[in-house]
């Protein structure tokens, strides 16, 4: 008893510490927001600004082309498609996979399997190669098209889940006529929403943020996403602290209200997959 | 009678066909894509490498030439340096840092729903504006972390100035943002471990830190098998942070393979050697994990 509660004292000296290293650099960054330019670059620097600037916020909304109202629904353009896409066929295949026996079923799956460890960074030029040849650069297609047939790591993630599912439950509905497609649809999906939600939320974290690609597909301003209008306070010469400290604060909200609502089941869902110990 | 077998036999094949073809016709998108998105990039890459490719002229096939060339060239030698440098940094310490974190959180603690969305905004945040507040807090003259240091009468350190500490500077601020996403994967294969071993375990009078070497870190064996595979693959790739904080400086010393690929292939449209530098890069990752599979993999179930 004496020992599992020095552990425990330990574990919460070890959980404030490390939530002091993760949040200081947030509040810095949330006390910044507020100040002028000239006063974030004064030495020694200051903690409390001495006059809060409101309207950096403003500034910042509407410093670009467009304003970062706009770029949201741009990033949404690219993140939502992304999302429900990536769920629906890789779930599907996902259930083909684990449930319905067909010739090759598991070759198939381990190339799914090795195409999770293929790097993306060497897709990167073939694809960027065939997307100038297609006419596609400068529009939201490369950034879409490709998660509209699922992504292996979403493939392999549902198929663990979905071989945890009960295989009595299934057969019911076989004798009682229902159609795969339907046993699918209204059964496994509603059924893995942990898995789901998790999937989801990596999903839309990746997609939000993947600057990378934004950056090689996407020219012109006016289709300029969250990451880009971020971007764009990094001048040749110098960066607008005070418009990107407070365009940050703004930047972060979308993902941390959807990671806030999933985080009870993101854990669920991992504990019931392969990743589980 | 005998008919009637026959009939029933054969519209049961055909249920079984049927069954299957439906299998087929649920994976043929995500076939698909497969072999859009991946098989044939994978094998156009190849081809191009061995092209010598500036996307204003024509493609002249030179064989193997642009490998050979690949491995005379000091930037790319010093790229290489660098990433293996930060794959040896940054995976060993994000690793540890993440199995504290999760053994920490493993504990019947309070408020473990706070810690564990607190622990994951690094995750969530753009990287562009962590890249960025990072390049300012490390700043030499006016940065948060020099002054807070002089306080204690350190003098000020060139965080990303400095040619020896420039990439491990990167490095620190990526296992920052990073180590909440371990750290979840490993919370829920530690939260899997049934109750009823740590039960035994207490009743024979082990110590905690007996308990976390004998019992928790051999049971979490996939999940570390899985976290090892990805961060090694992710820090091979490194790229935004170098791209957003230093571009490569302080001299060539902050290039990273694929912040070298992306220039050839983006800066200089050199697309043949930026190919091989991606196949050169696809190799070594694919060697590392075979070489982990046989490893570590030998226990793990998918």
């Amino acid at each position: 008893m004496v020992k599992s509660k020095r552990s425990i004292v330990i574990s919460y000296v070890l959980l404030i510490l490390f939530t002091a290293i993760v949040l200081l650099p947030f509040i810095w960054m949330f006390l910044s927001s507020f100040k002028s330019q000239r006063e974030l670059f004064q030495y020694p620097p200051t903690l409390i600004p001495n006059k809060w600037m409101f309207s950096n916020y403003t500034k910042a909304w509407n410093s670009g082309t467009v304003n970062f109202g706009i770029m949201f629904l741009n990033s949404m353009k690219v993140v939502i498609p992304s999302v429900v896409f990536t769920i629906l066929t890789s779930s599907l295949a996902s259930y083909a996979f684990a449930r319905i026996r067909f010739k090759g079923r598991d070759t198939i799956f381990m190339i799914f399997l090795a195409a999770m460890m293929v790097p993306p960074v060497v897709l990167l030029i073939p694809q960027f190669l065939m997307f100038t040849g297609l006419a596609w650069i400068d529009t939201y297609l490369p950034l879409i098209v490709p998660k509209l047939f699922g992504t292996p790591f979403a493939v392999f993630l549902l198929r663990q889940f979905f071989m945890t599912i009960s295989l009595e439950l299934e057969e019911a509905a076989i004798i009682d006529g229902c159609k795969r497609f339907r046993i699918w649809w209204s059964m496994f999906l509603p059924l893995s929403k942990p898995i789901i939600a998790t999937l989801a939320v990596f999903t839309f974290q990746f997609s939000y943020n993947d600057l990378l690609n934004q950056v090689i597909y996407l020219n012109t301003a006016s289709k300029y996403t969250v990451q880009l209008g971020l971007a764009s306070f990094k001048g040749s010469y110098s960066t607008r602290y005070d418009l990107l400290m407070a365009a940050s604060m703004f930047a972060m909200v979308p993902v941390l209200v959807i990671y806030a609502f999933s985080q009870k089941y993101i854990v669920k869902g991992i504990i019931m997959t392969g990743l589980k110990g | 009678m005998k008919n009637e077998i026959l009939s029933a036999k054969g519209k049961r094949m055909t249920l079984a066909q049927k069954d299957a073809m439906t299998g087929y016709i649920f994976i043929f998108p995500a076939v698909f894509g497969l072999l859009a998105f991946y098989i044939y990039p994978i094998i156009s890459q190849f081809v191009i490498s061995t092209y010598e490719w500036n996307v204003l002229s024509d493609p002249v096939f030179t064989g193997l030439e642009n490998y050979i060339t690949l491995f005379r060239d000091e930037i790319y030698l010093t790229s290489l340096s660098n990433t293996t440098k930060w794959v040896l940094f940054y995976v060993p310490t994000s690793i540890l840092v993440s199995f504290i974190m999760a053994l920490a959180m493993d504990m019947p603690v309070k408020g473990i729903g706070f810690f564990r969305t607190v622990f994951y905004i690094p995750v969530i945040t753009p990287i562009i504006c962590v890249a960025l507040l990072f390049v300012w807090i490390y700043n030499k003259e006016f940065g948060i972390l020099n002054y807070l240091l002089s306080l204690v009468g350190i003098p000020a350190i060139g965080w990303l100035n400095n040619t020896h500490i420039a990439i491990f500077s990167i490095s620190l601020m990526s296992i920052w943002k990073w180590a909440g996403y371990n750290m979840l994967i490993l919370l829920a294969a530690l939260q899997g471990i049934p109750e009823t071993l740590y039960e035994a375990a207490e009743i024979d009078g082990v110590t905690p830190f007996k308990k976390v070497w004998y019992i928790k870190i051999p049971l979490l064996k996939p999940a570390f098998f899985y976290i090892i595979i990805t961060s090694i693959i992710d820090a091979f790739q490194v790229f935004t942070e170098i791209y957003i904080m230093t571009k490569g400086g302080p001299g060539y010393s902050t290039y990273t393979i694929s912040y070298y690929l992306y220039s050839n292939a983006f800066e200089y449209g050199q697309m043949g050697y930026a190919c091989a530098i991606a196949v050169v890069l696809f190799i070594i990752i694919m060697t590392c994990t075979l070489i982990q599979n046989k490893l570590l993999g030998k226990n793990v179930t998918y």
